[in-house]
C-alpha cells in the first residue's frame, strides 16, 4: 500500500472517529502548545532585551562605572563581600575620568535612592530619586513632555529645581500644570521645571516612577554619602570609541587607585552587554527547564495515543484479518497503523500550533511580557508531535501486523 | 468426467490442475495435546470445477479452507495452486498469493462499514498496487458484474443483505483470481436470498469461474457439480453430480 493510501486511510478513520481521535491528540496538543508558548516568551523577552532594554533603557554605546557590577545572577556571598569591602567611586573619580577620556564621550554622574515626594497634602512614595548632572537625559534618551531639563550651571550651583517621571506628575498634580510648583523631597522644597515623557513600563517594572534633581543638589545626601556616587555613565559615539574608552577609564582608575599590574580591578565597568549576560543567565535556567515540561507532556501525550491506538487494533481486529486475507502484507497493516498514529499526532500538533500562537498573543496582551512567535519552535513542534505519533505508534502497529488473520478473521 | 491422474511427491500438476493438495496434514498443538485436524489429504480441483466441501463440524473442513486460501500453512504434504508450489512460501508471499490468486466470500460478509460498495471492492486492488483510476474502473466492472452497478455510493448499512453479500463477490472476483472460495456464502442469508446468491455462482461458473464453497447445507452443495466430504480430517467421499 503507498505511503498516500495509508495517509488518505488515516485520516479517514480520525474523521470517522472525532471523539476519541480528540482525546489521543490532547497530550501532543498541549505539549506543543507550551512549547510555542512558552519559547515565544522567552523569544520575546530575548529580543526586549536585546533590543529595547540593553539599547534604550542602557543606552547605545554606553558603559558605567560601579564599585559592582549592577546585574549579578547567582553571585556567592564571598564574592559579595569582597564587592562590599570596595572604595566607592567619588566625585573626584569621576572629574579626573571627564578630564582623562581622548575620545569624544558625554558623560553623567548618577546616584538613586528610594524617596517619598510630596505636594502639599498628597505623597508619592516609593519614588526613586536620582542625583545626576545635566546630560543624564541624553544618555538615558529622556525627552521631555513639558518644561525643561536643568542646565550645566544649575547642577553645578547645586540648585533646587526637580524633574519628574510622569506617574509623580500624575500622582502629584493630577490634572493641575506642574511646572513652577514647589514640591518636597526629604523635607527640601524643589521647584518642578520639566516632566519627562511617559516611559511605560520593562517586564511589568513602572518606568515613570522618578525624580531627577542636580548631582550636587542638597538631595544628593539623601542618597549618598557627600562626595560620593553610585555610577559614572559614559556614553561615546561609536562602539569602538566605547571600547577606547572603557580602556582609558580602567587605566584611569587603576592608577588612582594604585592597583598594581597583578591585582584585579575593585570597581565595574558595566555595558549593556552585562545586562543582556545577566538575562542570558536567566532565560538559560528557562531553556534547561522548558524542555523539561514538553518532553513530559509528550511523553504523556505518546502514551496516551500509545494506548487508543492498541484498542483501536484490538477493536479492527476483523478489519485487519478480512485486509490480510485480501493480500495486505505485514508492511502494509504497519504502514497504515503507523499513518494513522502519525497522523493523529500530527493534527494534534498543528492544533497545539495554532494554540501555541493563540496563547502567546494573549500573554502578550494581557501581561507586560512581550512574546514573540519563533518560526523555529512552530517546526520543531510539528517535528516533535509527528515524532512522537510514529513512535507511540510502533508497538501497536507491529501488533496489528503480525496477527494471524485466522484468528482475527474469527474475531467477533 | 475422468478423475485427476494419480499425483506422486516430486511431480508437478497438469496445466489445467487449478488445486492440488498432496497428503496434506495440519496439526495444532492445542496446551501440549496435539490436535490432528488433517490427516492426509489429497485433492484436485480442475480449471473451472464447482466443487462443494462439506462435512461435520470438527471434520477438517474449516481448516482445509485455510490451507487452500493460503491463510495457513500445512504441517505436511504439498500445497500446488495454480502451478505454483504455496505450501513452502513465508507469511508476505502468501499475502501476494492471496491477493492475486484466491477471491474469499465469507459468511458474514466482512465489508468495511464506513466505506462505500466501491471501496469496499477496490481493497484488494489497493494492496496489488494499481491506480487509483484503475482501480475504480476495475471495480465498478466488478460491482457490475454482480448487477450492483447502481449500489457503487451506498454503504453496507444501506444495502440489504444479500446485496451486501454481492459486494463481497464482487470484491472477491475484482483481481480475477484462480478460484472463488466461499466460507458458508448463504449461511447469514434467508432463502431467497440464499437462491438470488446461488444464481450469481451459477452464472460466474459458467462464465468460467473455479469456485470452491464450503457448506454443511445440502441443499445448497446441491448447486455445485461436484461434493468432496470430509470426515475426521480425510476425504469420505468425492462424487460428481448432476448439475
Amino acid at each position: 500500500m503507498p505511503v498516500f493510501e495509508a495517509l488518505r486511510l488515516a485520516l479517514q478513520t480520525i474523521r470517522a472517529q472525532k471523539l476519541k481521535s480528540g482525546f489521543s491528540l490532547l497530550g501532543v496538543f498541549i505539549g506543543v502548545a507550551s512549547l510555542i508558548g512558552a519559547w515565544s516568551i522567552v523569544n520575546g523577552v530575548n529580543r526586549y532585551m536585546t533590543e529595547k532594554f540593553a539599547q534604550t533603557l542602557f543606552g547605545v554605546n554606553t558603559f558605567q562605572l560601579r564599585r559592582r557590577p549592577m546585574f549579578t545572577p547567582n553571585v556567592p556571598d564571598s564574592v559579595w563581600r569582597a564587592w562590599a569591602r570596595r572604595p566607592r567611586i567619588r566625585f573626584s573619580d569621576a572629574e579626573a575620568l571627564s578630564a582623562g577620556f581622548t575620545v569624544p564621550v558625554v558623560t553623567a554622574w548618577q546616584s538613586s535612592e528610594n524617596v517619598t515626594v510630596s505636594y502639599r497634602d498628597k505623597q508619592a512614595r516609593d519614588i526613586e530619586l536620582t542625583a545626576a548632572s545635566e546630560r543624564y537625559f541624553d544618555i538615558k534618551n529622556l525627552r521631555l513632555a513639558t518644561g525643561r531639563a536643568f542646565t550645566a550651571q544649575e547642577n553645578r550651583s547645586g540648585a533646587t529645581v526637580a524633574v519628574l517621571g510622569d506617574a509623580v506628575a500624575q500622582r502629584l498634580f493630577v490634572d493641575r500644570a506642574p511646572l513652577d510648583r514647589s514640591v518636597r523631597i526629604g523635607g527640601m522644597a524643589y521647584r518642578v521645571i520639566g516632566v519627562v515623557e511617559k516611559q511605560g513600563s520593562v517586564l511589568g517594572f513602572p518606568l515613570d516612577r522618578f525624580v531627577v534633581v542636580p548631582a550636587q543638589s542638597p538631595a544628593q545626601n539623601l542618597v549618598n554619602p557627600p562626595g560620593v556616587l553610585d555610577a559614572f555613565l559614559v556614553k561615546a559615539q561609536t562602539e569602538p570609541d566605547m571600547r577606547l574608552a572603557m580602556d582609558q577609564a580602567e587605566g584611569i582608575m587603576r592608577s588612582r587607585r594604585h592597583l598594581r599590574p597583578r591585582q584585579d580591578d575593585n570597581f565595574a565597568l558595566d555595558t549593556s552587554e552585562g545586562v543582556q549576560r545577566f538575562w542570558a543567565g536567566i532565560s538559560r535556567i528557562l531553556v534547561v527547564v522548558l524542555p523539561g515540561v514538553v518532553v513530559v507532556s509528550l511523553v504523556i501525550g505518546g502514551i496516551v495515543i500509545m494506548n487508543i491506538m492498541l484498542m483501536s487494533v484490538a477493536e479492527r481486529t476483523r478489519e485487519i484479518g478480512l485486509r490480510k486475507s485480501l493480500g495486505a502484507r505485514r508492511r502494509d497493516v504497519l504502514r497504515q497503523f503507523l499513518a494513522e498514529s502519525a497522523a493523529i499526532a500530527t493534527v494534534g500538533a498543528a492544533f497545539g500550533v495554532v494554540a501555541g500562537i493563540g496563547l502567546t498573543f494573549l500573554i502578550a496582551a494581557a501581561s507586560p511580557l512581550p512574546a514573540s512567535v519563533s518560526p523555529v519552535s512552530i517546526l520543531l513542534g510539528v517535528v516533535m508531535g509527528a515524532g512522537v505519533g510514529v513512535v507511540a505508534g510502533v508497538y501497536p502497529a507491529s501488533r496489528a501486523a503480525r496477527l494471524d488473520p485466522i484468528a482475527a478473521l474469527r474475531q467477533e | 468426467m475422468t478423475l485427476p491422474q494419480t499425483f506422486r511427491t516430486g511431480d508437478t500438476p497438469l496445466p489445467d490442475i487449478v488445486i492440488l493438495t498432496h497428503k496434506l496434514t495440519r496439526a495444532y498443538d492445542m496446551g501440549g495435546e496435539v490436535v490432528r485436524a488433517l490427516q492426509g489429504v489429497s485433492l484436485q480441483i480442475r480449471k473451472n470445477e464447482y466443487v462443494a466441501v462439506m462435512g461435520p463440524s470438527g471434520s477438517g473442513k474449516s481448516t482445509l479452507m485455510n490451507l487452500i486460501g493460503c491463510l495457513d500453512t500445512p504441517t505436511s504434504g504439498e500445497y500446488w495452486l495454480n502451478g505454483q508450489k504455496v505450501s513452502d512460501l513465508v507469511d508476505d508471499e502468501l499475502a501476494r498469493i492471496r491477493n492475486k490468486e484466491i477471491g474469499f466470500v465469507f459468511q458474514t460478509f466482512n465489508l468495511l462499514p464506513r466505506a462505500n460498495a466501491l471501496h469496499n471492492v477496490e481493497l484488494p486492488l489497493i494492496y496489488a498496487g494499481h491506480g487509483a483510476r484503475e482501480r475504480r474502473a476495475q471495480a465498478a466492472r466488478a460491482l457490475q458484474r454482480v448487477g450492483l452497478g447502481d449500489r457503487m455510493e451506498h454503504r453496507p448499512n444501506e444495502l440489504s443483505g444479500g446485496q451486501r453479500q454481492r459486494v463481497a463477490i464482487a470484491r472477491a472476483l475484482v483481481n480475477d483470481p484462480s478460484i472463488l472460495l466461499a466460507d458458508e456464502p448463504t449461511g447469514n442469508l434467508d432463502s431467497t436470498t440464499s437462491a438470488e446468491i446461488m444464481a450469481v455462482f451459477r452464472d460466474l461458473h459458467r462464465q468460467g469461474q473455479t469456485i470452491v464453497m464450503v457448506t454443511h447445507e445440502h441443499d445448497i452443495a446441491a448447486h455445485a457439480a461436484r461434493v468432496v466430504t470430509l470426515r475426521d480430517g480425510l476425504i469420505a467421499s468425492d462424487q460428481l453430480q448432476a448439475a
